[in-house]
């Protein structure tokens, strides 16, 4: 069990976040770059000091400026996985695993015998006496894997894990990397910037923007109503600030939309970008939620079609692709979006 | 190889030396024989090698000689004479070699690489160098053999290294230096510093040290001398000017100048 | 990873191959200008030995203080923060351009026997560097102890220091982490600094006897012992101890190839 309070000043960043993690959980942590996950990260390691907070780990305080408590990074029984592995290049498969054990006081016979079994679990033994620069980028991540998982960690912190794989071999590798966080007894958090990654592995999911905390939940209470432009955007979809007065939902210089049902105070407006109706003619009727606005980018994503709209509020349509052809997308110029009440999901901020 | 200060004043001591050696020495120089002048004008470009301790004379009587005959540039290369000696019999292309010891000339004889016969035409004389004001009281070469003061010769093929030895064997002393330099100007260097305590240099090098260092005589019959041969390269590029050069050298002119930097005229 | 087949330019087979000649004719020389007849006497002569024997005492000593100091140095300047680490870096290789010579009276000026640290070490201790084989060290030191500080700090600069915060993080202590991660993965820079430092040293002169003198079976090194006998016109003897330093510089740096090629 991971209690954290991490309170941190460095040149250009102000970290503060507060969370726990639960032996066998895995928290997946999220959040644009230079918000402060790798940061938060190296302080539970220990590689940076703490200016307040508090970091307890199974009942051990690791870290407590207050008290003058700082347990040394080598002392912390805790684990990384990088992104880019930190594999030594200078030693085999094998000697990498058993690195950990023989730090930590393993006799060499026994550190050989664990790293070559966990090698052997993860399918590696062909590997074993081979030095990682020989090795396939989905060998190296599983011998990282290995490495880390070995010396029975009470924490794992893993740093966008599967990033350098080819998608081709993510899906099988990010089944192994659940089934081997499943069967370990540590909390685990995972720093990602992989959508399907927090949803697949984690069991909550933390979003952390210019070093605080803006929201925390399971995957799908995320991905349902977020809380920031980054998980929006991440999710694919129009999110909206404002406030409410009855049915409308005031968007201050971003115009305002009409909602189905009473918003008061804060809100936040999530809008699915399909649920938006784009035409060059101003559309008939007296409908609310009518605005014109002007194209300012048109993406193909796979089988459906972007269209970002600068307007008041500027928003992000989606369109079949035939559409691209009909309405001459990609000539630019002025676009009418209509946008049912009932299509807005609201909820407080 | 640094143009030395001279001093006015050293040149008593240089004058003692004269007197005491007025019994063997000729007061003139050989005169040049009128005929040997130069039929033509010397021009161009004339390349001496000279041993280290004829820097300063050489340096002025090369600007006098230029003063003397315009459209000649004297460029000189200074070095121990057995490395010029050594530079010579490789192919270096010098006009006019000026050695410290005649031992090193009759190598570059043996080579047959003279074209005229060698001619004394300057003299040098050991002397101990010291520290200024000669901290360590040496009085004569027998204090030199004491073991706890630090004395610096030339290596034996050098000029002044062999007139080192000579000395000490003449005034039946055994010294152990602590270093044998390439050149004489290594020997004043480590004196002048203070690194070494004492020194066998020539008399023109205490001359031209002016007050960085003290010199302390040695007695006539302890001394030893060293004569300076001077002759010109067979093929030199320039004969024409390397024979005026020599002529003017061993001529009163050159002579005047030699003394005045503290050499004695040649005793032969 | 497969290569294509290696193709040879033709100016650049040419080129290397002047470059190549270039090195090789000196060498070829030194072979046949050298006195075969006779040369088992010189190179067993007092002389040769003697100063071989100073020659390889010194430069092993030399490159000893080179690691000892000069790698806390090298350690200092890579990973150091501090205001004036470029002037410091400056400073520690000056003696790399500076002709050795004026290296040699810089030395005797500060640790001389009158020198502003040589004066008081005399005056405590009683000891004395120049025209002692200790001089020839301090000298040889000074010349070569810069190529091994600027290679090292090389090496740990272009090191990937990531993998020294992965091995804290597996639980190793910072000395495990020198000894298990960095030092291992700096070999090559070390290995190579060592080499170019020991090579300098044997080959120094004119720090050398400018600062220790030159006095056979004391401070006559090889490089002395070579230039005295050219100089005085022995010239087979020069070439025959010049041939003596070449082989063993050749076997050195053949057998450093060796190594770093297996890698």
């Amino acid at each position: 069990m991971l209690d954290a309070d991490i309170q941190l000043r460095l040149s250009r960043l102000s970290l503060d976040v507060a969370f726990s993690v639960a032996a066998g959980e895995v928290l997946a942590l999220l959040g644009p770059n230079a918000s402060g996950k790798s940061t938060t990260l190296r302080a539970l390691v220990g590689l940076l000091p703490l200016d307040g907070g508090r970091v307890v780990l199974d009942g051990t305080v690791l870290e407590d400026p207050a008290e003058r408590v700082k347990v040394a990074p080598e002392k912390r029984p805790i684990a990384l996985m990088f992104q880019d592995y930190l594999l030594f290049p200078h030693l085999s498969a094998v000697e990498n695993v058993a690195f950990g054990l023989r730090c930590r006081g393993t006799d060499k016979r026994t550190a050989r015998e664990k790293a070559s079994q966990a090698l052997a679990r993860l399918d590696l033994e062909a590997v074993a006496e081979a030095r990682p620069g020989s090795m396939s980028g989905g060998q190296q991540q599983r011998v990282a894997m290995a490495r880390a998982l070995v010396t029975d960690p009470k924490l794992l912190l893993l740093d966008e894990p599967l990033a350098a794989l080819d998608v081709s071999i993510k899906t099988s590798v990010r089944r192994l990397l659940r089934d081997a966080l499943r069967q370990s007894n540590a909390a685990n958090i995972l720093v990602t910037h992989d959508l399907l990654d927090a949803v697949a592995l984690g069991d909550r999911m933390m979003v952390i923007e210019d070093g605080a905390v803006v929201q925390t939940g399971t995957p799908a209470e995320v991905t349902a109503r977020p809380r920031s432009t980054y998980v929006a955007d991440l999710t694919g979809v129009n999110l909206l600030r404002g406030t409410g007065h009855g049915t409308v939902l005031d968007l201050g210089d971003d115009g305002r939309l009409t909602c189905a049902s009473p918003v008061a105070g804060p809100t936040f407006a999530v809008i699915a970008p399909a649920a938006l109706a784009v035409s060059r003619e101003r559309p008939e009727g007296e409908e609310a939620n009518t605005w014109r606005g002007s194209v300012s980018a048109v993406d193909l994503m796979g089988d459906r079609v972007r269209v970002r709209i600068d307007g008041t509020p500027a928003i992000t349509a989606e369109v079949p692709p035939a559409a691209v052809d009909h309405l001459k997308l990609d000539e630019g110029g002025d676009l009418w979006v209509r946008l049912s009440p009932a299509a807005i999901t609201t909820y407080p901020q | 190889m640094f143009r030395r200060h001279i001093k006015v004043l050293a040149g008593t001591g240089v004058a003692s030396l004269a007197v005491a050696l007025a019994a063997c020495s000729s007061s003139t120089s050989s005169a040049p024989p009128a005929a040997a002048a130069s039929q033509a004008k010397p021009t161009g470009t004339l390349v001496v090698f000279a041993a280290t301790s004829l820097t300063d004379a050489f340096n002025k009587i090369g600007d006098q000689f230029e003063a003397a005959n315009p459209g000649v540039t004297v460029k000189f290369n200074y070095n121990g004479s057995s490395s010029l000696a050594t530079q010579i019999t490789q192919g270096a292309p010098a006009d006019i070699f000026a050695s410290a010891s005649p031992t090193n000339m009759n190598t570059v004889t043996a080579a047959s690489l003279e074209s005229s016969t060698p001619k004394i035409f300057a003299a040098n004389q050991g002397e101990i160098m010291v520290e200024a004001g000669n901290p360590s009281h040496v009085k004569s070469l027998s204090d030199l053999a004491n073991p706890a003061l630090k004395v610096v010769t030339c290596a034996p093929p050098v000029p002044c290294g062999a007139l080192a030895t000579q000395i000490f064997k003449n005034a039946g002393v055994t010294v152990k230096p602590v270093s044998q330099e390439q050149n004489v100007g290594g020997v004043v260097t480590k004196v002048s510093l203070g690194e070494a305590d004492a020194g066998i240099v020539y008399v023109t090098d205490v001359l031209a040290n002016g007050t960085k260092t003290t010199g302390v005589p040695i007695p006539a019959n302890q001394n030893a001398t060293t004569d300076y041969p001077i002759a010109e390269i067979k093929g030199a590029p320039n004969a024409t000017a390397a024979a005026a050069f020599i002529s003017y050298v061993l001529g009163p002119d050159g002579q005047q100048v030699m003394k005045s930097f503290g050499f004695l005229p040649p005793t032969s | 990873m497969s290569r294509a087949k290696w193709r040879l330019n033709p100016l650049v087979a040419v080129l290397a191959a002047l470059a190549a000649l270039f090195f090789i004719f000196p060498l070829v020389g030194l072979v046949t200008g050298a006195p075969w007849g006779h040369i088992t006497s010189v190179i067993t002569s007092q002389t040769a030995l003697q100063a071989l024997e100073l020659s390889i005492i010194a430069s092993l000593a030399s490159t000893a203080i080179a690691l000892a100091f000069g790698f806390p140095l090298a350690w200092l300047l890579a990973r150091g923060q501090f205001p004036g680490r470029g002037l410091l870096r400056g400073l520690t290789t000056l003696p790399m351009v500076l002709p050795p010579v004026v290296g040699g009276i810089a030395l005797l000026l500060a640790y001389g026997r009158r020198g502003f640290i040589g004066r008081p070490l005399a005056s405590a201790t009683g000891v004395t560097l120049p025209f002692s084989l200790a001089g020839v060290v301090v000298a040889e030191s000074f010349v070569a102890m810069p190529f091994f500080v600027i290679t090292v700090e090389s090496g740990l600069r272009s090191m990937n220091r990531r993998l020294e915060d992965a091995a804290r993080s597996l639980g190793a202590s910072r000395r495990t982490v020198f000894l298990r991660v960095t030092l291992p993965l700096i070999w090559p820079s070390l290995a190579a600094g060592l080499v170019l430092t020991w090579a300098r040293a044997l080959g120094e002169f004119g720090a050398t006897i400018t600062f220790a003198g030159n006095l056979p079976g004391v401070t006559q090194t090889m490089p002395l012992a070579i230039y005295i006998s050219q100089s005085s016109n022995m010239t087979d003897e020069a070439i025959a101890l010049s041939l003596i330093l070449v082989v063993v510089s050749l076997v050195v740096m053949v057998f450093r190839r060796d190594r770093s090629g297996a890698q």
